[in-house]
């Protein structure tokens, strides 16, 4: 295992989601699946620049997880990876995956994401372990993500079992050099037709359960026994217990400090706490998130001190370290950060322009579009999980909520969004969805979808048409429009409402992460400016204020959409040619 | 040694975490253990961007403690101003050199060639290694202006 010293292998600059896949890679995975979400999607954005994997973009975590599951019982190295909420979406396959065991080896990466930098919650994926029964890998580092990665493989055969590696954003999307190594090709695993294994029928779950307590016993040996649970020695004065990044901010914070550092953290090594007790004065647990260590060994009798709650919220930054070990309270300072915006020329911010001018009430979903929660657009008013948009619709209607639309992306719909619309459609449910298509999973980097046709390998086998797929989920009437004609869009939203029937309106125009051809500008006719400030209400980045008060328009931002011309009353901004 | 750190800031779009990297890549080349740390997703909408890089024999955190960053490299005054406690005492803060980047830059597509030409005066990176660096990130494109602005801007660093 590596030190963190720079080594005379070869040695590439690579993020943690980057040394993770080359460590896979190396180790002869032969299939990956996932479903993009930050801060885990470059492992397999990753993956797919290896010939020898056979990597996917899957319609949703489940789905993935179950791609990457079959193929290991069926004999060959997979893995599956995604953000922490995604395994919530793959949570059944997840879980039933401790009871039959794997066959073939089977890595499930597990991205967190402390700090909410681009997430709906701070959920910490090393609670759900005893829960799930598995064993987990806590990398702090790049480097270690690679060596994990490695391991994690032979560890899951050997015994059985899937092996989550449990990654945060610092880890993520830190960069290191990296000593790599090669590929070893690794022989198949046999693929045994075992109904006892894998049907898990009552009469044949039992018997596994009592199989996977016997395959825990023995994984907690392991864990007792790992060189990933390492100590290192320093001051008896105090001995820090801990995992993942939180380890590097404590090396860095007390260099004089002994250590155990847990890169197996479950099943928990709780011999090896003791005994690493028995060494210091004290020991104080550093870790970020959820106390999880420190519970765990208050259970194993080991007097521990750990952080003041207040700290089980938000990442751990190095110069609050020291707060930590001395438990005291987090300060809470309300970020200044620049907030992020829809990007100019964004067809987003049309949809939201229409709905605005509507007064409609929003329920949404998860993606970029969500940025039309802000100000000065707040034209969509709920955002919970993947695929809500449409059943909370349905909800609203239930409680007598008027002029209420749902929104939902093009990746989005096909993730969860689907069921959602047959379900409304079973029950008689009247209502419009807005699909915002934009022909892309524009958030966490423009990866593509079923609705694009193009796979994370770039081919085209078959495209997705999100037409006929509502109208075979019982939608009334399915429209395509363009939001940049934004009158036609209000028009059409008001008459679908009016009419009272389970309607879907494609909202079609591409991202502009995507579509970059330059049209031409707005011009401002200062002349006919009333400062009434409308264009301004849609939040455009290109639209600013001069010192007159008149608008004015970044040329190098303006992308020429237009939505700003058809705003404006007294045609003050126009777009000549 | 001591761990060096520089801390990149702007707002999305700057070219912020491409400089990051350059700076990374030539501190590996000079044969230092490097860790850098920033965030993508959600963050990169428009919204305020930061990059931490730091080298040195053995670097543990991926993130800059508050008040320890050598150099601080701002893409845009009020970012910098806003994190600018980030800065040791003593620190460098090279977001002022920003204002003499016309003087050298034909288009704004340079401007972190530039700042790198400005930061590297700062840094115990090779001249050396700071060009493989620039031309190994960008691939090659324009290297002799790459290259040009960064010996400019060095000469222009106080």
């Amino acid at each position: 295992m590596s030190d963190n010293t720079v080594s005379t292998k070869t040695l590439l600059l690579l993020s943690g989601n980057e040394a993770l896949a080359r460590g896979a890679w190396e180790a002869g995975v032969h299939a990956a699946a996932a479903y993009p979400g930050t801060p885990s999607t470059e492992i397999l954005e990753s993956l797919g620049t290896y010939e020898e994997v056979d990597a996917q973009w899957s319609v949703n975590e489940k789905t993935a997880y179950e791609v990457a599951f079959g193929t290991a019982v069926a004999g060959k190295r997979a893995l599956f990876a995604c953000k922490h909420v995604g395994l919530n979406v793959a949570m059944d396959p997840f879980m039933i995956s401790a009871y039959t065991g794997v066959n073939g080896g089977l890595v499930v990466v597990v991205a967190d994401d402390p700090g909410l930098h681009s997430s709906q919650n701070e959920q910490d994926t090393r609670r759900l372990m005893p829960f799930a029964k598995v064993q987990m890998l806590e990398p702090s580092s790049p480097q270690e993500a690679y060596d994990f990665a490695k391991l994690a493989f032979d560890l899951s055969e050997k015994n059985d079992i899937p092996v989550v590696i449990r990654m945060t954003m610092r880890v993520s999307h830190a960069k290191e050099n990296v000593a790599v190594g090669t590929r070893t090709e690794v022989a198949p695993k046999k693929l045994v037709i075992d109904p006892r294994k894998y049907v898990m029928v009552p009469g044949n779950a039992y018997p596994r359960h009592i199989d996977l307590e016997k395959r825990l016993v023995a994984l907690k040996e392991i864990a007792e026994a790992t060189p990933l649970n390492r100590v290192i020695p320093g001051s008896k004065a105090l001995g820090i217990l801990t995992s993942g990044v939180a380890a590097m901010y404590a090396r860095e914070c007390y260099p004089e400090a002994s250590f155990l550092v847990l890169g197996m953290s479950f099943p928990f090594p709780a011999d090896k706490v003791r005994d690493f007790a028995k060494t210091v004065e004290k020991v104080v647990v550093v870790e970020e998130l959820e106390p999880v260590l420190a519970e765990q060994a208050r259970l194993a009798g080991v007097t521990v001190s750990d952080k003041h709650p207040s700290y089980r919220i938000g990442e751990l930054r190095p110069e609050w370290i020291a707060d930590v070990v001395e438990g005291r309270e987090k300060t809470f300072a309300p970020s200044t950060a620049r907030k992020p915006q829809l990007c100019a020329g964004c067809p987003h911010r049309a949809t939201f322009s229409a709905l605005k001018k509507l007064r409609c009430t929003v329920t949404g979903d998860i993606g970029c579009y969500t940025l039309g929660a802000m100000a000065p657009l707040g034209s969509l008013h709920t955002q919970t999980c993947m695929g809500s948009s449409i059943p909370f619709l349905e909800g609203f209607k239930k409680a007598g909520a008027e002029k209420a639309v749902a929104v939902i992306g093009d990746s989005t719909f096909v993730h969860t969004g689907i069921p959602g619309l047959i379900n409304a459609a079973y029950n008689g449910v009247t209502g419009v969805l807005l699909i915002l298509d934009n022909g892309t999973t524009a958030m966490t980097g423009t990866q593509p979808n079923p609705a694009t046709g193009v796979t994370l390998k770039g081919k085209t086998f078959k495209k997705l048409i999100l037409e006929d797929v509502c109208k075979a989920c019982g939608a009334d009437t399915v429209d395509v429009i363009t939001p940049f004609e934004n009158k036609k869009l209000q028009g059409l939203v008001l008459q679908r409402l009016k009419e009272g029937k389970l309607s879907v309106i494609i909202s079609r125009a591409p991202c502009k992460l995507i579509d970059r051809k330059r049209r031409p500008v707005v011009k401002v006719k200062k002349e006919n400016c009333i400062e009434c400030d409308i264009c301004l209400g849609v939040g455009c980045p290109a639209l600013g204020k001069s010192e007159d008060g008149t608008i004015t328009v970044n040329e190098s931002l303006c992308p020429g959409c237009g939505l700003c011309t058809q705003l404006c009353p007294k045609q003050a901004l126009v777009i000549e040619g | 040694m001591k761990t060096v750190n520089v801390f990149f800031c702007g707002t999305g779009g700057q070219g912020v975490l491409k400089a990051a990297e350059i700076c990374a890549v030539a501190a590996m080349r000079e044969g230092f253990h490097v860790k850098k740390s920033e965030v993508h997703g959600m963050a990169q909408r428009g919204g305020s961007v930061e990059s931490h890089v730091r080298f040195g024999a053995e670097v543990f955190s991926p993130l800059i403690p508050a008040g320890q960053a050598d150099v601080l490299v701002g893409f845009d005054g009020a970012e910098a101003a806003r994190l600018k406690s980030i800065l040791k005492d003593g620190g460098k803060d090279v977001t002022p050199a920003l204002a003499q980047a016309g003087s050298v830059i034909t288009s704004s597509l340079f401007i972190n060639t530039f700042m790198l030409g400005v930061l590297s005066k700062f840094t115990p990176i090779s001249e050396t290694s700071w060009l493989a660096a620039l031309h190994e990130v960008f691939a090659g494109k324009q290297e002799a202006e790459n290259e040009r602005v960064f010996r400019a801007a060095r000469e222009l660093a106080i």
